[in-house]
């Protein structure tokens, strides 16, 4: 497995919020290639008959009834908060989506 | 070249549980914020979402509805993105499996049938609310973020800003109908975003899509839709395709247009993939048999159905079946009166209505049962009362709680149909009103109607009309 282009790493630090210098860039391309191609060992095992797996118990339908719970309070809720005003999350402005 | 519009809808929908999508915070609207938040919904850690049942059976309900397939086995995905709406930094959705997928709904649009296939409806979890300041900051709070969120996505089929408003009006009322969602536009328990660009069918040729958001009613849908498609038109009709590019625009309802609000270079990449925190589903064939064999009679068959069974028309059916409760009321209504549906449709459309409109009540607590409504109409048809005393009788039946019987008897209302009583104020009628009786007499026969409404003024509209009207005529002529 060759080294990960250039735009891919900027790319995937991109969507994972984080800023990279040149040299994290260039380390990174050879780094995520190493990753890759070890991960590139399971590509010789043929899954065609195996369902993709999310949860390795075999289980499903597991639910809840509708039934309302204990919440927290406001000030619980917010008390881990870097900062807060009232009872709301205070954050820094975002551009809207 | 023949560009036509190209528009696909997608609806989120809150569905009407009263706990959350994965855990038991209530989903109640108007609460103190940040108050329906418990360590799952706020993304602790440790905290695991389990998956609420109702919330399943209403998707499985709303995909039966649009006659879509229900999965036999799916899965939810993470759907990761950067936003303080979110507090996990990913939201539980579902991806390449859906819930239910492969549906249609079938319209009528300007007496045009049109079919709109539906891609799929699936569940996911609803956001927080961002309160953005003007000193700078952003207030988050939570309440929102994880109520059960059904998205309903259509293949691009409309053509029209009519078809999108037919589809939204149809849908909502299904929804209603059905019992899975409020579906309040201006509470946001029911958004769309329509995406529109021009097509032209034979060769492919396409400009760039265009989504729109900020729509909170179906109108605004509609003007927006409209006035996307003209501005496409018109920059195409002048040569500036090159000024259209993919983007989303937002809906100015003050100014009547849609402006930009960001360009699309991307596709968005959410990295999504399967939401190893939650096994996957499998709904019991049975238990989605029960769902789809309980779902009832929709809107717009129950209108179809009200034409022919009742002969009523086409504008009587539409108003009675925009709600489940008022149509049940008329069917109910009708089955106790046994007699012209018309007469209980035009009752139910008219007096009643209006009087439950004045006094704030819906039809389901109406305090005019509809076998009440039934008797009083009973009383129209044997001649006991007039119409006209009726209407009053019906204001009473809602104030007092009373039977029609029991006011009529109280009020002494009954209608005069005894001959000898009608008699003499009729001989009073022709002796003060000579002229009109030999108007009548001359041939002049609308001179009787006159005479006719001054024995009812006579009798304060407690006569029998048409016994009044016979025997007039006889009198003036000479023959009684
Ligand atoms: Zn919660």
């Amino acid at each position: 497995m060759p080294d990960v282009a250039r735009d891919v790493v900027e790319h995937v630090s991109t969507l994972a919020r984080l800023a990279l210098s040149s040299e994290e860039i260039d380390r990174l391309q050879h780094e995520m290639g190493r990753i890759l191609e070890h991960a590139d060992k399971l590509q010789a095992v043929n899954t065609d008959a195996i369902q993709g797996t999310s949860h390795v118990i075999p289980m499903i339908n597991v639910y809840r009834e509708d039934q309302v719970g204990e919440s927290l309070t406001p000030e619980e809720v917010v008390a881990n908060a870097p900062d807060s005003a009232d009872e709301f999350f205070k954050v820094p402005r975002t551009v809207e989506e | 070249m023949a560009m036509e519009p190209m528009i696909g809808l997608e609806v989120h929908v809150q569905l009407a549980t009263e706990s959350k999508m994965f855990c038991a915070c209530s989903t109640k609207f108007g609460a103190e914020p940040n108050s329906n938040v418990c360590p799952s919904c706020l993304g602790l850690p440790g905290s695991l979402p389990v998956p609420n049942r109702k919330a399943v059976e209403y998707v499985i309900r709303t995909g039966a509805a649009l006659n879509c397939s229900v999965a036999d086995h799916c899965r939810f995905a993470r759907k990761n993105y950067f936003y303080p709406d979110l507090t996990k930094n990913f939201q539980i959705s579902q991806y390449d499996e859906p819930l239910t997928y492969n549906g249609y709904i079938d319209l009528k649009v300007n007496g045009e049938p049109v079919r709109i296939r539906i891609r799929r409806a699936h569940l996911e979890e609803d956001t927080g609310k961002n309160l953005h300041l003007a000193s700078g900051s952003t207030l988050v709070e939570y309440n929102r973020g994880g109520i059960p969120l059904m998205e309903i996505v259509t293949e691009p089929d409309f053509t029209t800003a009519e078809q999108c408003r037919e589809y939204l009006t149809q849908l909502r009322l299904i929804l209603r109908c059905i019992g899975v969602s409020t579906a309040n536009m201006d509470e946001g328990a029911m958004r769309a975003e329509p995406t529109v660009n021009l097509n032209d069918r034979a060769t492919g040729e396409a400009t760039p899509k265009v989504e729109i958001k900020n729509l909170n009613s179906i109108r605004s849908v509609y003007e927006a839709v409209k006035y996307e498609i003209s501005r496409q038109r018109k920059a195409v009709a002048e040569g500036r395709e090159g000024e259209l590019f993919q983007q989303t625009r937002r809906w100015d309802e003050s100014n009547g247009v849609t402006a930009l609000m960001r360009r699309k270079e991307t596709s968005d990449d959410y990295m999504y993939f399967p939401e190893p925190d939650l096994v996957p589903l499998e709904p019991d064939p049975a238990w989605v048999e029960s769902i789809v064999s309980s779902c009832p009679e929709l809107p717009a068959a129950r209108c179809e159905r009200f034409c022919t069974e009742y002969a009523i028309p086409e504008y009587d059916a539409t108003v009675l079946t925009e709600s489940r409760e008022l149509a049940d009321y008329f069917e109910d209504a009708c089955k106790a009166f046994e007699g012209a549906a018309k007469t209980v449709s035009n009752w139910v459309m008219g007096d009643l209505t209006s009087l439950l409109h004045e006094a704030g009540v819906s039809i389901a607590q109406s305090p005019v049962s509809c076998e009440r409504l039934a008797e009083l109409l009973k009383l129209i048809d044997e001649n006991v009362i007039s119409g006209k005393i009726a209407k009053d009788v019906l204001a009473k039946m809602f104030e007092s709680g009373k039977s029609a019987a029991e006011i009529v008897k109280e009020e002494g209302l009954e209608q005069i149909s005894d001959t000898s009583a009608l008699e003499s104020v009729i001989d009073e009628v022709i002796a003060e009103n000579p002229g009109p009786v030999e108007d009548v007499r001359g041939g002049k026969q609308q001179a009787i109607g006159f005479l006719v409404g001054q024995v009812m003024r006579k009798t304060q509209g407690q006569a029998n009309p048409g016994m009044v009207n016979e025997m007039l005529s006889r009198k003036v002529k000479g023959e009684g």
